[in-house]
């Protein structure tokens, strides 16, 4: 039998609520994912230094996340009395969000088949499927600047400003080669939607794209480290040179804000790095959020490694590395990519 | 319900452009014009052109704004000084005329219906991305090539006012 | 996917832009080239220069009998893009012949200067040959951009800073009003194509009446009248003029200005010939203001490049007479006035390259006492740049102005050419005064700064046989304006 994809229109109330049930799943493993790799960095570079980290709350610290979640939640909310008090507030917010709604094009599995009343329909795993998916993503990581940006300038402290005009002019630097990056794979798949992409590459596993442009798999790991701010990367926040860099003024939640949206970041980059080159949801394993998780998980793990392994680079390198090797290469590759493309038809 | 969300929107747009003009801070003006930005890009949403939504934000507000936001920050501007009243009567006097004018003109303005061959049909089977392609590529080809020379003389000319020395 | 390629490729035709094409070659390729030269040595740049609008100029006068049509509707190289080409090349040669030297002499021995130069033209030829909103939009911007960066060059002079930021905040102004009308149009049509514009406006005849139409109209208009510099979009000319380069300030006043006549005319006769009525009378007046505010306000100048600011403003008014007539030989009128102008003015300018001191602070009237005896062949060669302006017989001038009113009388503007015969009198004062200055005054200086150096020389020459030529033999070029309407 059929299955009939779910849509408003022939069976609103299961859509509406199937609807819910996806939102809901996914915020709440998201955040859930956002507590834990807290437990996890922490855990993973102490022991990559030969330390423990968190050991004392619950068994090997487990309860560490909850524990700080909570201390932050009671500590004192300071407003800096020279701060711009509608910025300052809005700026965590503007981080975090942008960085959540992106989460909603990835798929995450097969369609599930149901059947409601003798009728089956199929539920796509996926919050929705745009068409222009790719794009939606880069829109959105492209607004996640305007929350440090903000939370920099409106702080009114020398340190927060330094690191603000350092993220504007880093992420508008990378987010340029990023973009040319993936293009380069629209040009084998033939079309944005993240959902089609995947299926493109679910045969096995040497469908993935990483095989077929490696130079834009590693470019976009590069660029995107950088459009999330980690290390070595993190010339916003460098706290051995602008004490915290934009969050240096913020306390309580909205300090636990940026934190949140540090590691949202980190798990929207790692789900877009394994829906475009890696299969997303399709192998190795038959079941496909297993699939995504795993990738997000061990995508999640290299980023910690660099952290426990690399320096951070100098300003003037990281432009350098931007403007003079990154996007001429991605060029480049677009260029190579046309070729080809053109050549096989 | 999807005027309401269209007067909905249009509400918060009119209302961020008029921030856009009225607010004393730089900063504040800045922020309300991203925002026109977005409003702009869920209007294209709405028209069935999600491409030109996302270029919206990725371009105006995730990369111009930035720039000029950036400049804000660097050039520390401060907040505008309060003006004299004469201006903001004459400006008032002016855009009241303009408004008058721009009612006048949608009164009896009238737009040609379906000229084009793009209707809302083509666009939902064909794709909106896919039939921008074409135009870009095919029809505006030689548009398209002259934006190029003409970003290289932009390049040029803003490397020429203002390097250190020449 | 495949058929997009092939569809892109039919559309293609490289003969229809082949102008444009060469020069913009030439214009990537001193770009590189600038980076591997000596910092200050400008010279082989200007020669690159000369060579590619020399290359240009052969690859247009091929083109003249055979149009060229391509690009889906977007450019055509008629005769009528061709005569304009002409003109912007001519402009540009004679204004890279005046400015290499000026260049070292100002201390600003910038290699861009001449790419810049090449593009504007570029841009240039694309308003004369676009055939759609679009491209001659685009054409715009591109001869606008190179050329507000070209009037800022002098970083150093406040007076050239203030020049290249008026210029592009009004410009960028003006441009706002060209985007809209277009907007307003294609909202109208349907269509950007500027024929098609036409066809369908006449076909529904009641959408000519549509406030919309009319809007769009003017808004057009605006924009490009603002390039033209007519009263009352003209208040940016005599800053700009007076604070850009000299050199600049030569090819500002006739390149742009015929490139946006160019693209005036396409416009509103092709696309909205529907509306005569309403654009040649709104023109009328522009036309008689423009003449009498450009002419009347040149009389107070002191300082001469302000003076040819105003009286290019008041010239723009006598080429404007042409457009409102709309006829056959009105606006060949404009088409050979346009190439006239283009001698005259850079002429002029060019002996002002030569007469100013370093830091441009010689070029008063008072600064002119007496520099007919101490340099009697540019005090020759300004007289006749002088009479050309004027439109005194047998100059270019006087056949440019004979044309356009005729074709004025002829269309029944009989008011319109006694107006304008009377603002040519009108300025015969502030043009004699000039040279009362060079030839009845006593020398207050011995212009030893005078440097005849060749490329100017060349370029005078040039000017004046330009000049003689077309006042004496004005027929024959007529004849081709008269070929090159559409």
């Amino acid at each position: 039998m059929n299955a009939e994809l779910l849509s408003l229109s022939n069976a609103p109330w299961l859509y509406i609520g199937a609807m819910l049930v996806k939102i809901l799943v996914v915020f709440g493993v998201t955040m859930g994912i956002v507590a834990y790799a807290t437990w996890a960095e922490r855990k993973v570079i102490g022991h990559m230094q030969t330390r423990l980290g968190p050991m004392l709350t619950g068994w090997h610290g487990l309860l560490q996340p909850i524990a700080d979640g909570i201390k932050l939640f009671f500590k004192e909310d300071i407003i800096p009395s020279q701060a711009s008090r509608v910025p300052f507030i809005l700026a965590p917010m503007m981080i975090l969000i942008p960085s959540l709604i992106t989460i909603a094009v990835v798929p995450f599995g097969t369609d599930l088949v149901v059947n409601v009343g003798g009728k089956a329909y199929a539920i796509p795993l996926q919050i929705t499927d745009l068409n222009i998916g790719i794009l939606y993503i880069l829109a959105m990581a492209g607004l996640g600047v305007y929350g440090i940006t903000l939370a920099g300038w409106s702080s009114n402290s020398k340190y927060s400003l330094l690191g603000g005009v350092r993220a504007s002019a880093q992420m508008i630097s990378y987010e340029l080669a990023a973009g040319l990056a993936i293009i380069a794979v629209f040009m084998l798949s033939e079309t944005l939607s993240m959902r089609e992409i995947v299926l493109q590459q679910s045969g096995s596993i040497l469908d993935w794209y990483v095989w077929k442009q490696p130079l834009a798999f590693v470019l976009f790991l590069v660029t995107g480290t950088a459009e999330i701010n980690r290390t070595p990367f993190d010339m916003p926040e460098a706290e051995s040179e602008l004490v915290s860099g934009f969050c240096t003024e913020y306390s309580s939640m909205k300090y636990a804000l940026f934190f949140m949206a540090e590691y949202a970041n980190m798990i929207v980059v790692a789900a877009i790095m394994a829906t475009l080159f890696l299969g997303g949801w399709a192998g190795p394993t038959p079941w496909g959020p297993v699939n995504l998780l795993g990738k997000i998980f061990a995508f999640m793990f290299f980023l910690m490694w660099i952290r426990a392994t690399f320096p951070r680079v100098r300003y003037d390198q990281l432009m350098k590395l931007g403007w003079k090797v990154l996007l001429p290469l991605a060029l480049a590759n677009i260029l190579v990519t046309g070729i080809v493309v053109v050549l096989q038809q | 319900m999807e005027v309401l969300f269209f007067y909905l929107v249009a509400l918060v747009a009119v209302l961020s452009g008029l921030i856009v003009v009225t607010a004393k801070s730089p900063v504040n003006s800045a922020l309300a014009l991203v925002n026109t930005f977005f409003c702009l890009a869920v209007f294209y949403v709405m028209l069935h052109a999600p491409f030109m939504a996302a270029i919206q934000i990725m371009v105006y507000a995730g990369a111009i704004m930035v720039l000029i936001l950036f400049v804000i920050m660097l050039l520390n501007m401060g907040v505008e000084p309060h003006k004299k009243p004469t201006h903001i009567a004459w400006g008032a006097i002016g855009g009241t005329l303009v408004l008058l004018v721009s009612i006048l003109f949608i009164q009896r303005g009238d737009t040609a219906r379906a000229v084009g061959n793009i209707s809302k049909d083509v666009v939902l089977r064909e794709g909106h991305t896919a039939l921008i392609g074409k135009a870009m590529f095919v029809d505006f080809l030689l548009p398209f090539e002259i934006a190029s020379i003409l970003l290289l003389v932009a390049i040029v000319g803003a490397v020429i006012l203002a390097k250190k020395e020449v | 996917m495949e058929n997009l390629v092939q569809m892109a490729l039919q559309n293609v035709n490289m003969a229809a832009i082949m102008p444009s094409l060469v020069l913009c070659c030439f214009g990537m390729f001193l770009l590189m080239i600038n980076v591997f030269m000596p910092r200050g040595k400008t010279t082989a740049a200007s020669l690159i220069s000369l060579l590619g609008l020399a290359v240009t100029f052969v690859v247009t006068l091929r083109a003249w009998n055979h149009p060229e049509l391509g690009f889906a509707g977007h450019v055509a190289l008629d005769n009528f893009a061709t005569f304009f080409n002409v003109i912007f090349l001519i402009a540009a040669f004679l204004t890279v012949l005046m400015s290499d030297d000026y260049l070292h002499r100002e201390g600003y021995p910038v290699g861009e200067f001449y790419p810049l130069v090449l593009f504007t033209t570029a841009g240039a030829m694309w308003m004369a040959s676009g055939t759609d909103l679009m491209t001659v939009f685009l054409g715009l911007e591109v001869l606008s951009i190179s050329l507000y960066v070209l009037a800022g060059l002098f970083r150093g002079q406040l007076r050239s800073n203030e020049a290249g930021l008026k210029y592009f905040l009004l410009g960028a102004f003006s441009t706002g009003f060209l985007l809209y009308g277009t907007a307003l149009l294609y909202g109208v049509a349907g269509t950007t194509n500027i024929a098609d514009i036409g066809f369908y406006l006449s076909a529904h005849g009641k959408m000519l009446q549509n406030p919309m139409t009319i809007a769009g109209m003017l808004l057009l208009a605006v924009g490009f009248l603002f390039k033209i510099a007519v009263v009352p979009f003209h208040m940016w000319t005599p800053d700009v003029y007076q604070g850009a380069p000299t050199p600049v300030t030569a090819f500002m006043s006739a390149g742009p200005k015929a490139a946006a006549f160019a693209a005036l005319v396409r416009i509103l006769i092709l696309g909205l010939g529907g509306l005569q009525a309403d654009w040649s009378s709104l023109l009328w007046m522009l036309a008689v203001l423009t003449m009498f505010i450009g002419n009347v306000t040149a009389i107070y100048q002191t300082d001469i490049k302000r003076m040819l600011a105003y009286s290019s403003i008041a010239h723009a008014g006598y080429a404007l007479v042409g457009l409102v007539a709309a006829n056959a030989v009105g606006i060949s009128g404009i088409l050979f006035y346009m190439l006239a102008y283009t001698f005259m003015n850079i002429g002029a300018f060019a002996v002002l390259v030569l007469a100013g001191k370093q830091g441009e602070d010689n070029l008063t009237l008072e600064g002119f006492s007496g520099f007919g005896y101490k340099r009697p062949f540019l005090g020759v060669a300004m007289s006749i740049f002088l009479f050309a302006l004027m439109g005194i017989p047998p100059t270019a001038g006087f056949a440019g102005k004979f044309y356009i009113f005729a074709g004025a009388i002829n269309a029944g503007y009989i008011w319109l050419a006694i107006l304008g015969v009377l603002n040519s009198a009108i300025s015969l004062y502030y043009y004699l005064r000039v040279m009362v200055y060079m030839y009845f005054r006593e020398p207050q200086e011995d212009y030893g700064w005078v440097r005849m150096n060749p490329g100017t020389v060349v370029s005078i020459v040039l000017a004046i046989v330009g000049v003689l030529y077309l006042g004496v033999v004005p027929g024959k070029i007529m004849e081709m304006a008269k070929m090159a309407l559409f």
